[in-house]
């Protein structure tokens, strides 16, 4: 079907004899403005033999976040920083040869749908890979149709672990990778002994305290004072404040989430908590939710993230300005956006590396792929799908932006089935 | 877990525990004052409470931004001049609704709880478009914010009692209008009896489209006030409709007294469980509470006998 449409020199391409004959035409000068990639691109025929979206000069990838509903408010950066990668891939030649083509299809803040839409881009558009998802249940949502079409799912956001898929890369930390550093370094700096824990009450909070506590119990010989949960949307916090005023803790701990967040701090300031003296711990608050919560009620407090829009490397300084020009002067990048900026890139690396976009090959190829170019520094995949990346700690400015204290010296391995902390 | 303290150390806990749980009973009697006119008068279920709420928190995040850009010398008290607008703006969109929408179903109450869940998701659409899916921030002026130190230990949130001053002055207005004045005298007649109303003369049709743009401009009003305490996203009005309407249907949809009465009951068992027990807990035993009681007297805690 994309015969008719093929230009001269594409279908030229196919054959190595043809190529060589145009080559010699075309000359030197014609050679030098041609795209080096389209001359390396291969025939689709020996790079697509499971059916995907491919054709000679394009190949089609789905994105899949929520637009609209509750957590528009999360994903619009993630989308935003997919968007931004695909174009800067396709900018540079594309993937194999073949510019990437978006198919974005809106989660709307609802799993059901989220597994509909996983379906619809797997089976009707047959998407080479899908850059999407964000709550952890809009994963477990999409898992099973991401295994039974063998789809490629690449996840941005940290979360709590307990899983691994054949058909999923984690793009952003598991939980033992994001907290254990970030407690060592607050017993270690800010001597704490002893920990508050408040969060939302689903799955990411309860499972990521259960590590913590654990952590905070075997290792470092501190005690937990408190660990409280709120519902999702929860916006009263006065009473917990004052029975975190009554035990005194050395740290609290949030990870309070989504609305509640915003109600949390803004609650805690106004009870008198300074945060410059009382140190606060939280692994739910990225620049993102700065926006909403405001920089001078959160001034002080410690984030454990991978990455700060502040991180100061070269590749970090030209996603920010890229992404600025972009979306716009006044927009902020957290640690879900730059994960998902990931993604797009460690598909184009391992499609490369494969030599196709066949699922199966894509896969085998990932592990130990490493990618020099991510803002937050060098990362690389692990045999698990997860990726080893550096663990910061920063401090929150008034102006919304992170002030970063703390790198971990190391790459730190992805364990998402941590030994002794279940 | 209280045998580790000091006598000053509990008693000072206790004193702020104790305006924890009236500020917590002054938001939610300030989130369902709007909700018991419209439902509670009109017996009108609307599902937008909600994002007319925090159509009052925008326009307050609009003046705190005009009031930072142009008037700077007036910031400090912007808040006031905020909550005004955020009334008047409230209380146009109700009564727009009301005569594009409400009015034509007013025979027809389940429609209603359709028609204005629809009207909520178009307002959080729109508000999505005009203003982002992100949160906004609205800046407070510096006397706002922190709190007040009484003794060495106790501090009182400025905020929490900047909503219950304003609760109180809400709550007091609405008492006068509808006890005291003639446009009250009004709406408790149409409410009472709609065609013996309309017989004596009384605009029944202004009267409803009145009611409707008191009840949004007032949630206008506590969403204003929310910014200080709370989140202003596209969804954030979300968050307070399932409180809202549980402090209505258990006070007794038609009475005021109810609304109070269940606010304070209702935000004190809260507060109190939430100190001993943990947060998910204590809203399972209110509302289990509140189920039981509701089961046994169907009418809510007060009721007015009314003919309908």
């Amino acid at each position: 079907m994309a015969d008719d449409t093929d230009t001269g020199a594409d279908r030229g391409l196919r054959s190595p004899l043809r190529r060589r004959l145009l080559m010699g035409l075309a000359g030197a000068p014609a050679l030098a403005l041609m795209p080096r990639a389209a001359w390396a691109a291969p025939a689709t025929s020996a790079v697509n033999t499971t059916g995907l979206a491919v054709t000679d000069s394009e190949v089609t990838v789905g994105i899949l976040h929520s637009i609209t509903g509750t957590m528009a408010i999360s994903e619009t950066g993630a989308q935003e920083a997919e968007k931004l990668a695909i174009q800067q891939i396709n900018d540079a030649g594309g993937v194999l040869g073949r510019k990437i083509k978006i198919i974005q299809e809106d989660g709307a803040s609802d799993w059901p749908t989220f597994a509909e839409k996983a379906k619809k881009l797997l089976v009707n558009d047959h998407c080479a890979a899908v850059m999407g998802c964000w709550t952890s249940a809009s994963r477990k949502a999409v898992l099973p149709v991401f295994e039974q079409y063998n789809g490629l799912l690449y996840y941005p956001t940290f979360y709590e672990g307990l899983e691994q898929s054949k058909n999923v890369f984690y793009t952003g930390q598991e939980a033992t990778q994001q907290i254990l550093a970030g407690l060592d370094w607050v017993h270690k700096e800010k001597g704490g002994d002893s920990f508050y824990f408040i969060g939302s009450d689903y799955i990411w909070p309860r499972t990521s305290n259960k590590i913590a506590r654990k952590h905070v119990e075997n290792v470092l010989k501190g005690k937990v004072v408190g660990e409280e949960y709120f519902p999702l949307g929860h916006t009263q916090f006065n009473s917990v404040i004052n029975k975190i005023k009554l035990t005194k803790p050395k740290v609290i701990f949030a990870d309070v989430v989504g609305g509640s967040n915003v109600a949390f701090y803004k609650q805690l300031k106004a009870a008198g908590i300074d945060l410059s003296k009382q140190v606060l711990m939280t692994i739910s608050v990225t620049e993102d939710e700065i926006d909403g919560i405001g920089g001078e009620n959160i001034a002080g407090a410690y984030a454990c993230m991978k990455y700060f829009q502040s991180i100061d490397n070269e590749n970090n300084k030209a996603f920010v300005a890229a992404f600025k020009k972009m979306w716009g002067e006044k927009t902020v990048i957290g640690d879900v956006t730059q994960a998902a900026y990931l993604g797009p890139f460690l598909w184009k690396m391992a499609c490369e590396k494969a030599g196709s976009f066949d699922v199966d090959k894509v896969v085998a190829a990932s592990p130990g792929l490493e990618f020099k170019g991510a803002p937050e520094g060098y990362v690389k995949i692990d045999e698990n799908h997860h990726l080893w990346s550096k663990t910061r700690v920063g401090k929150a400015k008034t102006d919304g932006q992170f002030e970063i204290v703390y790198t971990s010296p190391e790459l730190i391995k992805p364990d998402p089935f941590p030994k002794g902390y279940q | 877990m209280l045998g580790d303290y000091s006598l000053g150390d509990l008693g000072a806990i206790f004193a702020m525990q104790g305006f924890a749980g009236l500020i917590l009973f002054s938001v939610y009697l300030l989130m369902a004052l709007g909700l018991a006119i419209i439902f509670g008068q009109m017996g009108v279920i609307n599902m937008a409470h909600g994002e007319f709420m925090i159509l009052g928190a925008y326009v307050t995040y609009l003046c705190s931004t005009f009031f930072q850009t142009y008037l700077p010398a007036l910031f400090p008290i912007y808040f006031f001049i905020a909550m005004g607008l955020a009334f008047l703006a409230s209380g146009a969109l109700g009564m727009l609704v009301e005569w594009g929408l409400i009015r034509f179903l007013y025979k027809r109450p389940l429609d209603t709880l359709l028609a204005t869940w629809g009207l909520s998701l178009i307002l959080q659409q729109a508000y999505r478009s005009i203003f982002g899916a992100r949160e906004v921030g609205v800046e407070l002026p510096s006397w706002l914010i922190g709190s007040v130190q009484v003794t060495d230990t106790i501090e009182i949130p400025i905020n929490g009692l900047f909503v219950m001053a304003v609760t109180i002055l809400i709550t007091v207005c609405v008492a006068l209008l509808i006890f005291r004045s003639r446009f009250g005298q009004q709406v408790r007649a149409v409410m009472s009896n709609r065609a013996m109303a309309g017989a004596v003369g009384i605009d029944t049709e202004k009267v409803d489209r009145y009611t409707f743009g008191l009840g949004c401009g007032i949630a206008g009003v506590a969403g204003s006030a929310f910014t200080m305490i709370g989140s202003t996203g596209p969804t954030s009005g979300q968050l307070y409709i399932v409180d809202t309407f549980l402090i209505v249907v258990f006070g007794g949809a038609a009475s005021l007294l109810g609304t109070i009465a269940s606010a304070f009951s209702i935000s004190q068992t809260q507060s109190t469980l939430e100190f001993f027990l943990s947060g998910s807990m204590a809203k399972v035993i209110t509302l289990l509470a509140v189920v039981g009681i509701l089961m046994l007297r169907p009418q809510g805690l007060f009721t007015l006998k009314v003919r309908r």
